[in-house]
């Protein structure tokens, strides 16, 4: 009896300090989990998740606090992906948060009323609008990602969310409906 | 006589081409006014040349863009550009797309050609004129040619095969052109030969037809070539695709990711042969081609040299209009990967090799009932790309896109095969084509999203940084001013400088008050 | 013109689910009249009554799942499923043996997975399988050949016994184990194989009767491979395997291991080959796949039949080969065009 005590001791003193040596020498710098949420999120830095922008969000999902399913810019393609990722279930998305657009919108700047005040500048997380003090202020399209948030900081409430053009190269072929579907129409 | 390879799958279909071929090559009439899509290729857009009001004449550049001027769209016929707009286009979509509109004025007039000296221009200047010309690929993939030649001529070719297969049934515009223009085909081939030098040449032709293989014939003996045979081919579809066409004649794969000129073979099909001719021989551009109409709702089908702009409408009537009714659908292309157009408005672009005028019972409006996958796997044994057509259906129907890539999806070159054998009638082909789009889309947005990330980063990294130097300045600021306050040796402490300035405006003020 | 919703191709062959199915019926005539002829009209009630149960079953559980009937009972897969079912059961039993065995096939076996096209296991083999474990005493009281017998029952006959349990007169003179079941008892028993090919239930190569309606089964299967119903791949590689083992085993001693044509001529070997191994639902999909699927089943029949506790082990053999299948199809993918 002794000798499987001492041997079971033994083998858990040896195990102990490989798992503890591995630990130290195989220790990951940061989280690589939450860049790799934050690669899925799409970037619009809005805020209706209710993080301060996507790498707050990510940290969340990564701490367990947050569900996936409060993104409604990246809507359910996202989830899914994230869901992939975490080897979780795949949620639908939390309305509460806003609803998924199919065709983003982009912010317009209506000239005629801009006062060049810079507070929309100030509030754009990725510098997507061109203009300085008394300048005239305009939303660089390409750039703009839709987040809205220029519209609350404006004092003359100039800005605009206009659907963009979804031009030929854009256009999908849509998937056969499934069977089921048609089923209950046959 | 060359030994040839088998591809892998691939099907016996009815051909459904003698009835477009009783009228011979037909010379289409000017419509009234031309459509000219600004894209008519692979590749971004190009821009307007011309403006509206302008005269233009036969041969004129009116659009081209400065990055690929070799993809050009020429005026086809001489008139006025009444409008730059836009109008229906031929796509899946049935969307409308920047259209340049030209009222023909009936004359006819073309730019003064430049005859060049063919015996003495190299290489490199032929393909020039190719360019100009705005050549692309008439065999339906509209791939500019003279990229494609530079291409291979820097590559080296070693095989070059002229592509006369035209594999899909109802399609017949390569057949009539090989009948009725061999000549002009087989001097192309020659001028190839001189610009790729390659070591053999093969005209590959399918074994169903035998007019064409002797027209061909005719014209080779006539202006003979070096190295070079016409190849009848078993009828199969899809024999006419690049990569199967290859595999056939050589044995060889392409390997993934890579095309023909990247293992020394390079195919170019008659229709862009025949174009490559009058390029060099007279100065002209691309501006018309041959294109079938045919179907079973079109009462004269048959073969029409049409110029490029010409709405359907204009050629349904020549076609001696419908047959039944107009009730059923236009299908460009052919029966297997042929796509459905919104309306016989459409113009007849660089890509239009057939028009099929179809039946409403023919081809269905809206998904019916299809039963389940029953994992027969008539589908795999039929692929010519030798995948796994089942898998990608389960993982696209999933939405599992990874898992549809995992499985090559994007090696899928959407034949038809394994739809038309599937014995649950699913429609396949559309499921990968909707996989296809909505990965694109999704790289799309991940590039987007990357991108602003990196800007959001690097804001955040900006405003960072100037947090940072405000500081810095404030630091410094403060620490200048206590050095000020306490000199060494000054037991006095230093006036207050804000008091001082009041001070001295009181002081004026006072002044200003006696004066 | 409104822009459409179907893509290309806008052909298709003709193919159809009814039509697959039909072809396999064909096939299983020569078969089932051979079967009817030598041991009497059982097998024709057990098979009208299996494919009615099943249409009724499938179109129950369908409503239940809310799908459209008839479109599924006219492809006629439950009618193939059911008449494979009833050709595994004894020729004579009761009505709620069927019944039971049905609603297992189509029940368990198919819908509960999903319907047609989902379902991991050959459902006609669940069925068997099932009752083949519950009711141990019914589904191995095998009869004789009427040529053996001298004794035939007469439909009325026949139809008393499935439906009212009536007591069959002939019974004694009738009721026999199969030539496989002999042949397992007595090698246990120390006899050898000549011995036991003297019993009068054999025939020249397998058991009287039996191995004319194997012959006929194999026609079927021919008349599928014609009509490109099935490939060959799965047949070939399931009898090369039987005949393989068979072979090695009666070249090293013939007086315990009964003869190649013995085990290819008996039981369910034949119809196992072309009708049951190649149901495209459950088997391997692809080519190369396909041959190890019908390798393994062919060795684990002859494993089964020689070593295990069945006299015949087709039914097992395919339940287990169908639990390999997705590992199969992993490794078997073929080679895409343009790869190494």
């Amino acid at each position: 009896m002794f000798v499987a005590i001492f041997t079971i001791s033994l083998m858990a003193g040896v195990f102990g300090l490989i798992l503890g040596y591995a630990a130290i020498r195989f220790k990951v710098e940061g989280n690589p989990i939450v860049d790799q949420i934050d690669a899925l999120l799409p970037q619009t830095q809005c805020g209706q998740c209710t993080y301060a922008g996507c790498r707050p969000y990510a940290e969340a999902i990564a701490n367990g606090e947050a569900p996936i399913n409060q993104c409604p810019p990246g809507g359910q393609a996202t989830i899914v992906a994230l869901a992939s990722l975490l080897d979780t279930e795949v949620l639908d998305l939390n309305a509460e948060h806003g609803e998924h657009l199919e065709v983003p919108l982009l912010a317009v700047i209506d000239e005629q009323t801009c006062i060049g005040c810079t507070l929309c500048i100030q509030a754009c997380p990725v510098d997507a609008i061109l203009g300085a003090a008394k300048q005239m202020h305009t939303v660089i399209a390409d750039e703009c990602t839709g987040c809205e948030l220029c519209l609350p900081p404006c004092p003359v409430d100039c800005i605009d969310m206009v659907p963009t053009e979804q031009s030929i190269d854009d256009w999908k072929w849509s998937a056969p409906l499934d069977p089921l579907e048609l089923a209950q129409d046959a | 006589m060359l030994k040839l390879h088998n591809i892998h799958g691939g099907l016996r279909l009815e051909g459904h081409k003698a009835e477009s071929l009783q009228r011979g090559l037909l010379q289409a009439t000017l419509p009234e006014r031309l459509f000219l899509p600004l894209r008519q290729h692979i590749g971004d857009h190009n821009k307007p040349q011309a403006e509206i009001g302008e005269r233009v004449l036969k041969g004129q550049v009116i659009a081209s863009d400065s990055a690929l001027i070799c993809a050009a769209v020429h005026a086809p016929t001489s008139g006025t550009i009444s409008a730059i707009e836009n109008y229906p286009v031929a796509h899946p979509s049935g969307k409308t797309d920047t259209c340049i509109v030209i009222d023909v004025d009936g004359d006819d007039k073309a730019v003064e050609p430049i005859l060049a000296d063919l015996e003495n221009l190299t290489p490199g200047e032929k393909i020039e004129l190719i360019c100009r010309a705005g050549i692309v690929g008439l065999g339906g993939a509209v791939f500019p040619t003279s990229p494609k030649l530079s291409r291979g001529k820097v590559q080296g070719i070693d095989t070059l095969i002229i592509n006369g297969v035209e594999c899909e049934p109802y399609i017949t515009c390569d057949d009539i052109l090989m009948r009725f223009n061999a000549a002009e085909v087989i001097r192309a081939t020659g001028y190839l030969q001189r610009i790729l030098a390659p070591r053999t040449t093969y005209i590959a032709i399918e074994d169903n037809k035998p007019e064409a293989i002797a027209a061909m014939a005719q014209a080779l003996t006539q202006h003979p070539l070096q190295n070079t045979e016409i190849t009848p081919i078993p009828t199969i579809y899809p024999s006419g695709g690049e990569k199967q066409l290859v595999q056939i004649l050589t044995g060889k794969e392409v390997p993934h990711g890579q095309l023909a000129f990247d293992i020394g073979l390079f195919c170019q099909n008659v229709g862009t042969c025949a174009a490559i001719t009058r390029a060099l021989e007279k100065d002209e551009p691309l501006i018309s081609r041959v294109v079938t109409i045919t179907g079973d709702n079109i009462a004269q089908p048959g073969n029409w040299e049409a110029r490029l702009g010409t709405p359907i409408s204009h050629l349904i009537e020549l076609a001696g209009g419908y047959r039944h009714d107009a009730s059923g659908h236009l299908v460009m292309g052919g029966s297997m990967m042929g796509f459905a157009l919104s309306g016989n408005e459409v113009p007849i672009v660089k890509a239009s090799n057939c028009i099929m005028v179809m039946r409403e019972e023919t081809i269905p409006t809206s998904p019916g009932y299809h039963d389940e996958c029953i994992r027969c796997s008539k589908c795999t044994e039929v692929c010519p790309a030798q995948l796994l057509p089942q898998q990608l259906y389960w993982h696209a129907r999933a939405r599992a896109y990874e898992r549809t890539q995992e499985f090559h999806l994007f090696d899928c070159i959407e034949c038809g095969c394994c739809s038309t054998v599937c014995p649950s009638r699913i429609p396949l082909v559309q499921y990968y084509r909707a996989a296809k789009s909505e990965i694109r889309a999704a790289q799309k947005a991940q590039f987007k999203s990357d991108h602003a990330r990196l800007r959001f980063e690097f804001r955040e990294k900006r405003l960072q940084l100037k947090k940072q130097q405000d500081e810095e300045r404030r630091r410094l600021k403060r620490e200048a001013l206590q050095k000020k306050n306490t000199r060494p040796g000054n037991e006095k402490p230093m006036a207050d400088p804000v008091q001082a300035a009041l001070d001295r405006v009181k002081a004026r003020k006072k002044l200003a008050q006696e004066d | 013109m409104t822009s459409v919703v179907v893509s290309s191709p806008y052909v298709t062959q003709g193919n159809t689910l009814k039509r697959l199915m039909i072809q396999v019926i064909i096939a299983l005539l020569p078969g089932t009249i051979a079967y009817a002829w030598y041991f009497g009209p059982g097998v024709i009630i057990n098979i009208c009554l299996a494919v009615l149960l099943a249409l009724a079953f499938e179109a129950g559980i369908l409503k239940l799942r809310a799908k459209p009937v008839m479109p599924h009972l006219t492809d006629f897969s439950a009618v193939v499923a059911a008449w494979l079912f009833a050709l595994c059961l004894p020729m004579h039993t009761p009505w709620w043996l069927v019944l039971v065995g049905i609603g297992f096939t189509m029940v368990a076996g198919k819908h509960l997975y999903g319907g047609l096209g989902f379902n991991p296991f050959n459902p006609a083999m669940v069925g068997y399988v099932v009752l083949l474990i519950s009711f141990p005493r019914e589904m191995t009281t095998w009869y004789l050949p009427s040529s053996v017998s001298g004794e035939t029952l007469s439909l009325s006959e026949a139809l008393a016994y499935t439906f009212r349990g009536a007591d069959i007169q002939q019974w004694d003179a009738l009721s026999s184990a199969t030539p496989l079941d002999q042949v397992k008892t007595a090698v246990a028993q120390g006899i050898t194989v000549g011995e036991i090919r003297l019993s009068p239930v054999f025939g020249e190569y397998g058991g009287k009767g039996w191995e004319w309606i194997a012959f006929w089964w194999f026609i079927g299967g021919l008349w599928l491979l014609a009509t490109r119903t099935i490939r060959w791949h799965i047949p070939v590689a399931l009898l090369g395997a039987v005949l393989a083992m068979s072979l090695i085993f009666y070249l090293v001693n013939p007086e315990t291991y009964t003869s190649p044509l013995f085990h290819l001529l008996s039981g369910a070997v034949i119809i196992g080959a072309f009708f049951i191994a190649t149901d495209p639902v459950t088997a391997a999909t692809t080519d190369t796949g396909r041959i190890y699927y019908g390798l393994l089943i062919g060795c684990l029949i002859y494993v089964i039949r020689v070593w295990g506790g069945y006299p015949d082990g087709v039914a097992f053999a395919v339940l287990l080969a169908n639990m390999c299948v997705p590992l199969i199809d992993y490794y078997t993918q073929p080679r895409v065009y343009g790869e190494k």
